[in-house]
């Protein structure tokens, strides 16, 4: 990227968990409900209430974690961070510190041109989010506690990353694992899945790493992108003017592309953790984390070589169909149905992704289950219908919810192999074109498709193409 | 002593307390006589003992996940300073 200059990243992600309630009270973390409903003493910090810990929260963590490569310690605890702001109610965050519940992770990326990468997880630690300050335009400022409390992992990586690509490719797989684990919906633009970048730059060949700066408020890759791209930048104008990097966080702002710096690190950064004595410690045992690892969906990166090594699936095909889960689901009923992924996949991605597309519908409310699509394959399969007329048939299906079969008798598409009638209609196609005939047998080959399909349209695309290519052989050349 | 002036001065200004000068002496004298009371437990001989972070030997106390009814937005602000429209109204905060 720089020829003078090696750009190091270390990424810190909060994500978001899928959690029914809070993490220390049974308040609901519902999105979007009227400010300040969803509160109780705990998460309004009043004195005297007690926070417990929600024990989902803590599987989670332990998912994660497993998903990672962590491990998991047997023994961990929770810490205040002191700090003042409105939106913290009780004047600390409730933390994970020393102890976390995961430590010594990593995740492979894909990176340009240099193939997989292994980044390092430092940790992931369990904590509760902050509340929501709302800027009224005048002197004042409006505080919502409805995420207060609400349970988040923070997953903070190792320093090993040399590019904003390299950090997005990270971010993805991250997302993509949390997403899959069912822990996380995923969502950037809701803030459930938040990043900051800490970015430093260094000469080639140094060991220390250069001062670095915090990037915050980037809630979507491409401005995670664009904000780290021109920090370095930044980073490079300063060094270069002889002058040096400082410690602060910066705040991204997208629309002018720029970021400014917000507060100085110094003091702001002096958090005084120490052991939270409203909360005891937490023993995971072995068997818990093995009961975790059971259930554990097979995860994205083992599916993508699953599909391509025991199904043969072309790379990319295995990757658009793993990406998702209720994809991959979706597309594992179907081969469970009909046990030829090749074809399957073809369906998928492309009748299937299309119209869902088409029609801006998620697969879960695909109308054509994978046991009506695995009916429609069967019916190619044993020649009742062609490949075309089944793409009619799934247009019907998505309409009106009936089995391949149904439709095929309602609509009379049984495909015609009655050779007789096949042969009366490559008759007539011959009778009423007797100019590319002559073309045809004068050498020009490249004809028979038109005749095949001149066949196909006489017969309503209901006669087998196969025999229909064979009789029109057959009777061109005599 | 153990502690400064300016370590009073820093943990005031963490703490969000107005210190008033001439209290400065006093407040520094008072914290360096708890934090050499305290000291005193460095005397015990803790090789070997495990770190605890509670003082009672038990852990894992768990709810489960499930939505309790939360306390009503008017009872959630009453006691805020100021409310406004179902929120608590602070003063605006500069970042500098």
């Amino acid at each position: 990227m720089n020829s003078r200059y090696e750009v190091v990243i270390g990424l810190e992600v909060h994500v978001q968990l899928t959690t029914k309630t809070k993490i220390f009270c049974g308040c609901s973390t519902e999105f979007g409900q009227p400010t300040n409903s969803q509160t109780c003493p705990v998460c309004l910090g009043l004195p005297g209430a007690l926070p417990v810990l929600n024990r989902q929260v803590v599987e989670d963590a332990i998912k994660a974690g497993l998903a990672t490569n962590c491990q998991i310690a047997p023994h961990s605890i929770f810490a205040r961070k002191n700090y003042f702001y409105p939106d913290l109610p009780k004047g600390y965050q409730i933390s994970q510190f020393e102890l976390p519940i995961c430590e010594h992770g990593w995740m492979d990326i894909e990176t340009e041109g240099l193939g997989k990468k292994r980044v390092g997880i430092t940790r992931i630690h369990m904590e509760e989010d902050a509340g929501k300050l709302l800027h009224n335009d005048g002197n004042s400022s409006a505080v919502d506690l409805n995420r207060a409390c609400t349970p988040l992992l923070e997953v903070v990586s190792e320093p090993d990353m040399r590019s904003s690509d390299e950090a997005i490719s990270y971010l993805k797989q991250l997302h993509q694992i949390v997403v899959y684990l069912g822990i996380c919906d995923g969502n950037l633009e809701e803030g459930s899945f938040r990043c900051d970048a800490n970015v430093s730059i260094r000469p080639w060949g140094q060991k220390e790493l250069g001062t670095r700066s915090e990037l915050k408020n980037l809630n979507s890759f491409r401005f995670i992108k664009q904000a780290i791209e021109y920090e370095v930048e930044r980073q490079i104008d300063v060094v270069d003017e002889g002058g040096q990097v400082v410690q602060e966080t910066r705040l991204f702002d997208p629309d002018a592309g720029v970021s400014r710096s917000m507060r100085s690190k110094e003091e702001a950064h002096d958090y005084r953790y120490f052991p939270d004595p409203d909360l005891l410690p937490l023993d995971v045992s072995e068997d818990w984390i093995k009961r975790v690892r059971d259930s554990l969906p097979e995860l994205p990166q083992v599916k993508i070589l699953r599909y391509q090594n025991s199904m043969g699936l072309p790379t990319y095909a295995a990757e658009v169909l793993a990406a998702e889960r209720p994809l991959a689901e979706y597309f594992e009923a179907l081969v469970n149905h009909y046990d030829k992924p090749k074809l399957c996949s073809n369906w998928v991605m492309g009748e299937v992704l299309g119209a869902l597309k088409d029609n801006q519908m998620e697969v879960v409310d695909c109308p054509v289950s994978p046991e009506l699509l695995a009916g429609i394959l069967l019916r190619i399969d044993d020649n009742t219908i062609s490949g075309k007329i089944a793409k009619m048939v799934f247009e019907e299906i998505w309409r009106s919810g009936k089995t391949a079969d149904q439709v095929i008798e309602e609509k009379g598409l049984k495909q015609v192999t009655d050779i007789g009638a096949i042969e009366a209609i490559v008759d007539e196609v011959i009778a009423a074109n007797p100019s590319p005939v002559a073309e045809y047998q004068a050498g020009k080959e490249k004809l028979m498709s038109f005749f095949v399909g001149q066949v196909m349209k006489a017969s309503k695309g209901k006669a087998n193409p196969g025999m229909a290519n064979q009789l029109l052989k057959k009777k061109l050349s005599a | 002593m153990k502690i400064s002036q300016k370590d009073v001065e820093h943990v005031a200004r963490l703490a969000r307390l107005t210190v008033a000068p001439e209290e400065l002496n006093t407040l520094t004298g008072q914290m360096d006589a708890i934090l050499g009371y305290v000291d005193k437990l460095n005397e015990l001989d803790t090789d070997g003992i495990e770190p605890m972070a509670h003082a009672v030997p038990i852990s894992n106390a768990f709810r489960e996940d499930e939505i309790r009814p939360a306390i009503g937005i008017e009872r959630a602000l009453q006691n805020a300073p100021v409310a406004e429209d179902g929120c608590f109204k602070v003063p605006k905060i500069i970042e500098s």
